[in-house]
């Protein structure tokens, strides 16, 4: 196939199409909305042989999901933000039902202070609910990872809702070069939508869903969805392992750099990992024994991955872009968990940056690496890109806030909210 | 036009044994509905009474209990996703929720389906109260009426907000063009049958709002639910008529002279406060008076 050059937003919608998906719906958030728009393009151009519901809300854009995946059709839809905590109880619902819907996510963070850029809040306050959670950390892993999800969500051992997560702007936004899967390797690859591996509403076969569980009965179902989430890491690896065999990509759940001798190790998710590998090259130029771990997926989490690939480091780094109010960023205790088993534990700092998209250089990296050493250990949670903590950045009291703008001026609108 | 009592099948969609109380009227509801539709249907039903009473294989159909809101959303996608496999021909798609599920929580789902034209039938189970949960007000709740959140106290005597406000669920409908709506009553199950059989030849949304009286929370005695739901169309509380492609005719026929709404009240317990209130009872006289001459105005 020839390259091809597109943003995170259109690699998705060009992934779901070559997944030849048959439902989607979908509700506009910036900075989501090229994806619905490319999808309904596709539709109109007859490029794609879909039905797009044009929703009113994202409540109802992943109510018809299911809906439309509960008679067996292969369903997508895309999301971020405040459009993810509207459809909140409808995740648990789409899980609980073991439906494989699959979504992309521009990830954005939530009001307020209102704010349209990136960070992991929006998909992280999700983890719990049952769905697969992928972050891809470039375009090309947007196209692969949403591509492959339907693959791995159809899987008759699965039967779970994915998300597949990239930063909004930095990602969605920012066009790279793109190696597609072409139709026919697709469709070899894939099996043909609408075959249902899952149980369907049929009149032929009439059942009940969504029905009332009693105690007695209640944890056995539990334990049913939890493990069939933990199996699906395995099988995970294998569709991205055939995928490897046909396009040479294959992806894994934690991608490692330089973890064998590191003294320090970053882990972390999302694109911020590919700025932290520049970072890291700068820093071993100059001498320093610092590698990384890039999650990939972070539901399942691969704690035995993790454990293996930490097992050396004297000090761990988990970069959090995201924080978990009132305790810590919200990846740093899945890596603390997978630690904990190590005979002898690193010093474990948790570092919340780029939240609200605030822009991660190798420079804001560099400084992580500076406090990761430094630090003793007693405090674990460190701030550095925020103004007020004493590792972040100090206040400059020479800036002026901007005067106020003057009535008739030009607000914010037209693209952005 | 009704059914004619010869037309309706003696088969049966649902199975013995469901959890309701005695007398339940949304579980008549559904049944005569299914009788009608027959077993190439896919139920949708929005939480509330009904489907928590279908539990455990009462329905011999595709029965789906989705959340309380969502109905019409979750029946959208169906829509679609059978249009998208070329197999929507087949089926009716049937949504069954309550007042709370239709008027309040899950309007704008069931306003943007209709809008959007999905092919299905819409209908409403209104016991004027959120019964699931032990009957609190609705938005369909009437002026008057003891729920557990509008209480009869000293200072407030059950449902206080003006009877006008009152969510005319027939009304905000029909202002969406929808193809075809009826206003019907479970004490007139041949009238009932007919509209929904009307409502599965439509090609796009239809809405059947069924007035369906609850003995636990309207505190009526289980062997007079028919005879209340009766009472309603006779005192004019209640009007049956269809809207067809937006015209607009009365489907039961209304006596001269109405029966006063006393006798429609007297034998609720919601209402109990009132009756030694000539005052208020003259107040809900005019009200429904109103109410009755607008919709009868509104004919074609
Ligand atoms: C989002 C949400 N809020 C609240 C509830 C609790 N709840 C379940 S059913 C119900 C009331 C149902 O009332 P109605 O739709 O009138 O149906 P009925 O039970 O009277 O038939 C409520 C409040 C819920 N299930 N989901
Ligand atoms: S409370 Fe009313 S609506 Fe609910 S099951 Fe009992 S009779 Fe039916």
């Amino acid at each position: 196939m020839k390259t091809e050059f597109w943003n995170g937003n259109m690699a998705a919608a060009r992934a779901a199409q070559r997944a030849r998906v048959q439902s989607i719906a979908a509700y506009p958030i910036t900075p989501q909305t090229h994806t619905v728009e490319y999808l309904a393009k596709f539709v109109a151009d007859g490029e794609l042989h879909a039905r797009l519901t044009k929703v009113e809300s994202e409540h109802s854009a992943l109510s018809a999901c299911v809906g439309a995946s509960s008679v067996g059709a292969r369903t997508f839809t895309a999301s971020c933000s405040q459009g993810i905590a509207l459809m909140s109880e409808v995740l648990f619902f789409a899980a609980g039902l073991r439906l494989p819907i699959v979504m992309a996510v521009s990830n954005r963070t939530l009001s307020v202070p209102v704010n349209i850029w990136s960070d992991h809040q929006d998909t992280l306050v999700n983890r719990d609910t049952g769905w697969i959670q992928l972050y891809a950390a470039s375009v090309q892993e947007v196209y692969d990872l949403v591509f492959t999800a339907f693959k791995i969500a159809e899987n008759a051992d699965v039967l779970l809702p994915v998300i597949v997560a990239y930063d909004g702007f930095i990602l969605s936004h920012a066009s790279e070069p793109i190696v597609p899967i072409s139709q026919e390797e697709a469709d070899a690859f894939m099996p043909p939508p609408g075959q249902g591996t899952w149980p369907i509403l049929d009149p032929d076969n009439p059942q009940q869903f969504g029905e009332v569980l009693f105690p007695e009965w209640y944890p056995d179902f539990e334990y049913k969805k939890h493990q069939a989430l933990v199996g699906s890491l395995g099988i995970a690896a294998q569709v991205w392992r055939e995928f490897g065999a046909i396009t040479g990509r294959t992806l894994t759940p934690i991608d490692t750099w330089f973890c064998e001798d590191a003294e320090l190790l970053f882990v972390g998710i999302g694109s911020m990992m590919q700025t932290t590998r520049a970072a890291v090259l700068g820093l071993r130029a100059r001498g320093a024994k610092v590698g990384l771990v890039n999650i990939r997926s972070f539901r399942p989490f691969p704690e035995q991955e993790l454990r293996q690939a930490l097992a050396g480091a004297e000090r761990v780094v988990v970069l959090d872009r995201d924080i978990g109010y009132g305790t810590t960023g919200m990846v740093y205790p899945d890596v603390l968990r997978a630690l904990y088993a190590l005979p002898q534990r690193p010093i474990a700092l948790n570092m919340i940056i780029g939240t609200g998209g605030k822009e991660i250089t190798p420079q804001t990296i560099e400084r992580c690496f500076e406090l990761g050493l430094e630090a003793s250990g007693e405090r674990t949670v460190l701030w550095p890109d925020a103004r007020g903590p004493e590792e972040g950045i100090p206040y400059d009291e020479s800036i002026q806030l901007p005067p106020a703008p003057q009535p008739g001026g030009c607000a914010l609108n037209g693209g952005a909210g | 036009m009704v059914m004619k009592p010869k037309q309706v099948t003696c088969t049966e969609h649902l199975n013995p044994g469901n959890l309701a109380c005695a007398a339940c009227t949304e579980v008549l509801g559904f049944r005569h509905a299914l009788k009608v539709l027959g077993p190439n249907t896919i139920a949708i039903n929005g939480t509330g009474c009904l489907a928590v009473v279908m539990q455990m294989g009462v329905p011999k159909v595709p029965h789906f209990h989705v959340l309380f809101e969502n109905a019409p959303a979750v029946i959208s996608g169906i829509d679609d996703a059978l249009k998208a496999m070329g197999k929507r021909d087949e089926v009716n798609l049937l949504v069954v929720a309550g007042d709370g599920g239709t008027a309040d929580i899950g309007l704008s789902a069931l306003s943007g389906a209709i809008e959007r034209n999905q092919d299905f039938i819409y209908i409403c189970f209104d016991n004027e109260s959120y019964m699931n949960t032990g009957g609190q007000r609705s938005g369909t709740t009437p002026f008057g009426a003891r729920t557990s959140t509008t209480p009869v106290g000293r200072a407030v005597q059950g449902e206080d907000r003006l009877p006008e406000l009152r969510k005319d669920l027939m009304a905000i409908i029909a202002a969406h063009n929808i193809p075809y709506a009826a206003s019907t009553s479970i004490a007139y199950p041949l009238d009932f049958m007919e509209r929904v059989r009307k409502a599965s030849t439509v090609r796009g949304p239809s809405y059947i709002h069924c007035h369906s009286p609850c003995p636990t929370g309207w505190s009526i005695e289980s062997s007079r639910t028919v005879e209340v739901a009766r009472l309603a169309v006779e005192t004019g509380a209640v009007v049956l008529y269809e809207i067809e492609n937006g015209e607009r005719r009365l489907t039961q026929k209304i006596k001269k002279k109405r029966k006063p709404i006393r006798e429609y009240l007297a034998p609720q317990g919601r209402f109990r406060h009132l009756l030694d209130d000539p005052e208020a009872i003259e107040h809900l006289q005019q009200v429904v008076d109103r109410g009755f001459a607008a919709t009868l105005a509104s004919m074609s």
